[in-house]
């Protein structure tokens, strides 16, 4: 059975988190949507379901991942901050959390196929990985800038076995690469399924991937208890589409723990964004005057989209989470003293959250706060392209 | 009933198949003139695309269309500005992506529709479950709500949206975005499933990209819709003359073809 907080619940029965949320997609795809849910359902509150997808995450994921305090950086910060390590989980961030539910429930729905989109590749090299493991045909769609930033992790896939296809069309970044699955699902829709790797898209997905994260908060807030740090006071997570911040938030969402999104200044849904219809949901968005969606921009290209998931724009709306916003020249100085200070280099994605708590520790965050911080993913796909950047500025 | 369905009954009871072209609005200056040009030719109906930044459900060409008159400063109140100028007397009927009226807002953009001589409008990302606040704009102003239908649709979802649909049940030709090829057959048993619980007209589209296309889809249903083949025309610079030519071409395959009931069998099948 599902163990994540009353707060983070089950959306309604159209998939609606209050205004957000529901089914917008074509009607070739509304079977699919249906006999997703259906699957997930079934699985979900089946023991022996729950007890493979947990197998599985310990034996092959690398579950659990520690919750590790960090003394240095705490000193320096005038905080008390603790790091959930997903960086440490098999293909080095949380992203294979979702990709092993997502494709034992593929092979429980006698698919035979998995599609992914990707950003920074991350999720892509969860999907490929998991794919090989349980022995689906795999192929993922990436922008074309994106396969340009990340070769590696396009080489990664290569080598797990799986097809990437560069996405030309549009901004060619991440928004397209949705795009681009979402036209292949339409058309091979009966043998595959669109192993969407946030909590966004059309219903059940932004439940089902929190669902499939909510591992990350239902593990840490056990860890802090057994430690003896308790409740935090806050929780901090990067977000894109947001699937880690929602996985650590379900398991303190119902707790005094203030909750805190943090988005690229480029990709600011909630900052920036307003109400709209896109990749299947109902969201904030980034869109011009007359509802064209806007490319996002970032240093990152895992939160280089103009959404967030539809849970996430409802917990912004009703005041249970804050999202902030962190510029890219703030991101490169938090990854460098995180590296420095605590051995431990993050990814991009997952530096925004760090430079959030540098910049806010003794104004947002008062001094002494005990701080959560979700850390998503090891910077190791990012060391090339920080290392072109810091060249520059030398 | 709505107006659009009013008349795409008549024009069933005369015993005329229904041609309907789509248009990417804004992609030339002269889009204007060549959806009078394709009137000329035999349209029964024209399918009028407002350009989406996102158009989940296009293939390559109908993005291209999109993206270069997007460039071109392509809104929903310039389409409407172009319309005022169009002499011409068929349907029109808007095709765009839901965020476009969501984001004008939904009583305001049917407004500017209808006012704009448009009396149907096909939302393929806004699905029947999440349709009823658009319905309720639209019945304002007598904009008929077109739902699609695809190969994938189960026997009881067709009945839902062959029941809900206004104007005409579009079938979707094929399990495919648009402009990929594809005979009728993909779209025979959800014909048979709407013609089973409903009259209203059903029309194939997705997928009709040759005159001989057209004539076999036209066989199993009431009309059927061109979309990519056109657009790829006018991409590759088809003036009013070609525009003639073409629908023209269709016309033809559709006003030979044998009579219906030759086939309707086959569709029960």
């Amino acid at each position: 059975m599902s163990e994540s907080p009353s707060f983070m619940s089950s959306p309604d029965a159209r998939g609606h988190f209050g205004e957000f949320g529901g089914r917008f997609v074509p009607e070739a795809l509304m079977p699919a949507c249906l006999e997703l849910e259906v699957a997930f359902r079934d699985a979900w509150s089946d023991d022996a379901f729950q007890l493979e997808y947990r197998t599985v995450l310990k034996e092959f994921g690398g579950r659990p991942t520690p919750v590790t305090p960090l003394p240095r950086l705490s000193d320096r910060l005038g905080l008390e901050l603790y790091a959930k390590r997903e960086d440490l989980a098999h293909t080095g961030s949380h992203k294979i959390n979702n990709v092993v539910g997502q494709t034992l429930l593929t092979k429980r729905m006698g698919k035979t196929r998995v599609i992914a989109e990707t950003g920074a590749g991350q999720h892509g090299v969860a999907t490929a990985t998991a794919a090989a493991r349980f022995g689906l045909a795999c192929t993922v769609y990436m922008g074309e800038v994106d396969t340009k930033r990340q070769v590696l992790n396009v080489f990664r896939m290569e080598l797990l076995g799986a097809t990437v296809i560069p996405v030309t069309s549009g901004s060619r970044t991440l928004k397209d690469a949705v795009n681009e699955a979402m036209r292949e699902w339409v058309s091979c829709v009966s043998d595959t399924h669109y192993c969407l790797g946030s909590v966004m898209g059309p219903h059940p997905f932004p439940w089902m991937v929190r669902e499939l994260q909510s591992i990350i908060g239902i593990e840490a807030s056990a860890q802090l208890e057994e430690m003896g740090v308790g409740t935090p006071d806050l929780v901090v997570a990067c977000v894109g589409g947001g699937s880690n911040a929602a996985g650590v938030f379900a398991g303190f969402a119902n707790t005094s723990a203030r909750l805190v999104g943090v988005e690229a200044a480029g990709g600011s849904a909630v900052g920036k964004g307003s109400p709209g219809v896109l990749h299947g949901m109902k969201s904030l968005l980034i869109q011009d005057e007359f509802g064209q969606i806007e490319e996002a921009h970032s240093i990152s290209a895992g939160l280089d989209y103009p959404g967030i998931g539809p849970e996430h724009a409802f917990l912004a709306t009703s005041g249970r989470a804050e999202y902030e916003s962190i510029g890219d020249d703030e991101v490169l100085d938090a990854l460098k003293l995180l590296s420095e200070l605590e051995g431990i280099i993050p990814a991009l994605e997952t530096a925004h959250a760090v430079a959030w708590i540098m910049k806010e520790a003794g104004g947002a965050i008062p001094k002494g706060s005990k701080v959560l911080l979700n850390l998503s993913g090891r910077g190791d796909k990012d060391v090339a392209q920080v290392r072109e950047i810091l060249r520059g500025e030398r | 009933m709505k107006l659009l369905e009013q008349q795409l009954r008549s024009l069933r009871s005369s015993g005329r198949k229904a041609l309907v072209p789509y248009f990417v609005a804004g992609l030339t200056p002269d889009w204007t003139q060549h959806v009078e040009a394709a009137v000329l030719a035999g349209a029964d109906a024209i399918e009028i695309g407002i350009p989406f930044s996102d158009p989940m459900i296009d293939g390559v060409v109908i993005q291209e269309g999109v993206l270069r008159s997007l460039e071109a400063g392509t809104t929903l109140d310039s389409i409407c500005k172009d319309l005022s100028s169009l002499s011409t007397h068929v349907p029109l009927v808007a095709m765009t992506y839901y965020n476009i009226f969501f984001h004008y807002g939904l009583e305001r953009a049917a407004g500017k529709l209808a006012a704009s001589g448009i009396t149907g409008a096909i939302v393929p990302d806004l699905t029947i479950e999440e349709s009823r606040e658009w319905h309720d704009a639209c019945d304002a102003d007598d904009i008929a709500t077109i739902f699609i239908v695809a190969p994938s649709s189960t026997p009881d979802r067709v009945a839902l949206l062959a029941s809900g649909t206004e104007g005409f049940c579009y079938a979707s030709a094929r399990m495919a975005v648009t402009g990929r090829s594809a005979d009728a057959v993909d779209a025979k048993r959800v014909i048979a499933d709407a013609r089973a619980i409903s009259d209203v007209p059903v029309y194939v589209g997705i997928g009709i990209g040759t005159p001989e296309q057209a004539r076999d889809a036209s066989m199993v249903s009431d009309g059927v819709i061109v979309g990519t083949a056109l657009v790829q025309l006018i991409l590759d610079g088809g003036d009013v003359r070609a525009i003639e030519d073409f629908i023209g071409s269709f016309r033809l395959a559709i006003d030979t073809a044998p009579a219906r009931s030759d086939f309707l069998s086959d569709a029960e099948e």
